[in-house]
């Protein structure tokens, strides 16, 4: 069993009455609700965050991408990506990912994945959602009746260009371009693992398994409501005659972890009423922009995750109903231990992408949770799956060869000014040399 | 009378209305919500011309979609259909989306339309009057944008949710499959270009526009009035976007008297 734990670096400081005052938390949400000298020290609490689940030993750290909201205040994951490369020593960096439909030209994608691929020596994981239609369609301005081929297009500009051995030219529908030649290129050879995060449309199982891709279920329903996604793509992959290898797959599940399960509710109902009412508070008609789902997804029932449908079948569920209906596996670790077992085995799934800092979450509490589940929990789940191969984790450079970033001093009561005068003195040296 | 005409060797199969049985031929072109089945207008209309109102490619029973990218395509889909159907030049008439694309079918080919008629088009976008989204509008809010008087029964019949699960189903698909294909040129802003173009249009041209249109105000009938040549503008009294279901006979009223003069 694998643990990558996630980030979605939502925005803490939404009004109490945010969901009846205001239309919507994506899209079209006043500006006025952020303030970015919080959001400084956000981001900084954030990756401190990030960084600690490293130093306790989970197996991958995840970032994703979404725009105009305060849902997850990442516009670019790679960005964090790489300030994790540095402070960083075992943990794979997850980047789940880039939609990639929305980069022009898309070798951006594969050009910045390379360079995060060097810079942590081989610890990326690669993600190409399609992103939501939030983000795609109303925010980026996609066509919903293409934004699909367009991706699979710059799926495959983004794999040939990471695979040709010379320059090659690429005539797409979308893109075109004389000279494709990728510099630098990744380190994993011939490229790093993809996984391929969706929200249930029937055609991402079938491009996972024909490509040999890891499929991360993104979903906050929790891991019963997600058994009908799972099943769909094991149904699939039984189909096309593929190994039913539980770390082909990837599931998101918010954890949360007390001394006793009376504690954890009291820790963490709040901040899980926050990530509910606030953070998933999407206008219904930016939830699903006709054309982003197809009809074979809409007449297989796929339900959205967002908007006033989904919001409707949580109303009015108390936090006993969020436990039982699978929402939040949350309790002491001996609860969470056995829930978290036999979700995994109910999904079939070896990678558990964790919710651990969720809503309006302080730093306290998220270290709380983070050093918890991994002494109390972690060592008595990790047996599971043994017996499978993990094909879908990066093959890292060895430890020992990584670089290890110089150390840095810091004077105290120095100004800007102050230090780039040193260094604009220094450089003057170096140059008359 | 309801048929099914392959064209172009099949790549497409159109569901044609066709009302009228003499006089000059009309080209409706539909806007994005499509014909709804219940077009009177179009019935009445057929009293004087012989009108061929063909369901768009995507919408209803017709196919072909993925052919068209853009309005050039939709275009020249329209120029190949007219050719099929013997009628290379007739009366062109297009609502709201099938406004824009009526326009283009006449710039792109300035033979193509006799008289041109545009009710409510969409093809152009000002900063001070944005369109609101009607991609992301919900039911309720739908009627709101499109009619005079929302609670008027037309407006009911189209805004209104089935109860019934399978009609719920039936209908929510066909909204994403028509939206998903008028989104080729409505998404996200609906100009295209047009502004270079429409000085190529020749034909006489009607600008016909309901008083209280809230989905795209009357002040854009100024941006084909004033790049078309022979142009006019004739407002609609109590009428909304959908002024052709709105107010019926005031419509054909007006689109007869144009195309007769």
């Amino acid at each position: 069993m694998k643990f990558t734990w996630f980030h979605l670096m939502p925005y803490r400081f939404l009004p109490e009455d945010f969901k009846e005052k205001y239309h919507s938390v994506w899209v079209d949400i006043p500006r006025k609700l952020y303030d970015p000298k919080l959001g400084h020290q956000l981001y900084n609490d954030y990756l401190d965050q990030l960084e600690f689940a490293d130093q306790m030993g989970y197996d991958g750290l995840g970032v994703n991408e979404h725009h105009q909201n305060a849902y997850g205040l990442m516009p670019s994951p790679n960005l964090m990506a790489a300030a994790l490369t540095r402070r960083t020593r075992n943990a794979n960096i997850v980047v789940l990912g880039n939609s990639i439909a929305l980069y022009n030209p898309p070798i951006r994608v594969a050009e910045e994945f390379a360079m995060l691929d060097v810079l942590s020596g081989g610890r990326l994981v690669a993600g190409f959602p399609v992103g939501t239609s939030m983000d795609t369609n109303f925010c980026y301005g996609e066509v919903p009746a293409t934004i699909r081929e367009k991706y699979y297009e710059a799926h495959e500009l983004i794999i040939k260009a990471w695979e040709a051995k010379d320059v090659f030219s690429f005539n797409g529908k979308y893109t075109k371009l004389r000279y494709v030649n990728l510099w630098p290129k990744p380190l994993q050879q011939p490229r790093p693992p993809i996984w391929i995060p969706g929200g249930g449309s029937l055609e991402t199982y079938d491009f996972c398994a024909d490509h040999d891709y890891q499929y991360s279920f993104l979903s906050f329903l929790g891991y019963l409501a997600g058994k009908k996604v799972a099943d769909g793509y094991w149904e699939v992959m039984a189909k096309k005659g593929k190994e039913l290898n539980p770390y082909s797959m990837g599931f998101a599940q918010v954890v949360a972890v007390a001394e006793t399960d009376a504690q954890a509710e009291k820790d963490y109902g709040p901040h899980f009423d926050y990530f509910y009412n606030r953070c998933l508070h999407v206008y219904q008609g930016f939830a699903d922009a006709p054309g982003y789902r197809t009809v074979k997804t809409i007449k297989a029932g796929m339900l959205g995750q967002v908007g006033d449908r989904a919001a409707l079948r949580r109303e009015g569920l108390t936090w006993k109903d969020f436990v039982e209906q699978g929402y939040v596996i949350a309790g002491s670790p001996k609860t969470v231990r056995e829930q978290l077992r036999e979700a995994m085995k109910h999904l079939n799934c070896g990678h558990l992408m964790m919710l651990m800092q969720i809503g309006s979450m302080p730093p306290e509490l998220v270290r709380k949770n983070t050093e918890l589940f991994a002494t109390e929990v972690m060592p008595y789940v990790r047996d599971l799956w043994s017996e499978y191969q993990d094909r879908w984790s990066p093959k890292r450079m060895p430890q020992a060869e990584i670089a290890v970033p110089a150390p840095v001093h810091f004077e105290t009561g120095r100004g800007n000014g102050a230090a780039r005068a040193k260094t604009g003195a220094q450089a003057e040296t170096r140059s008359s040399k | 009378m309801i048929t099914t005409h392959s064209s172009q060797n099949g790549k497409y199969s159109i569901e044609l209305h066709t009302f009228g049985k003499s006089g000059d031929p009309l080209l409706f072109i539909h806007g994005a919500g499509g014909l709804t089945g219940v077009d009177g207008f179009l019935e009445d209309l057929g009293r004087d011309f012989r009108v061929f109102a063909p369901q768009f490619p995507g919408y209803a029973e017709s196919t072909g979609e993925t052919n068209i990218d853009d309005v050039v395509d939709a275009a020249l889909f329209f120029h190949q259909l007219m050719d099929e159907l013997g009628i290379p030049t007739a009366n062109i008439v297009g609502h709201s989306m099938g406004g824009m694309l009526a326009a283009e079918v006449a710039a792109l080919d300035i033979h193509r339309a006799k008289k041109l008629v545009l009710a409510a088009p969409a093809g152009f976008w000002l900063d001070a009057n944005p369109i609101p989204d009607l991609f992301a509008a919900q039911l309720d809010e739908i009627a709101a944008l499109l009619f005079h008087d929302p609670k008027s029964p037309g407006a009911q019949l189209m805004t209104t949710i089935p109860t019934d699960f399978k009609a719920l189903e039936t209908m929510y698909v066909e909204r994403v499959k028509r939206f998903a294909t008028a989104s080729k040129f409505l998404w996200p802003i609906p100009d295209r270009g047009l502004k270079k173009r429409a000085y190529r249009i020749a034909a006489p041209t009607l600008l016909i526009w309901g008083e209280s249109d809230r989905l795209i105000p009357p002040i854009y009938a100024k941006e084909f009035t004033s790049r078309i040549k022979n142009s006019k503008v004739e407002m609609i009294k109590e009428a909304g976007h959908m002024l052709m279901y709105e107010q019926p006979e005031a419509f054909v009223k007006a689109v007869r008297g144009f195309l007769k003069s």
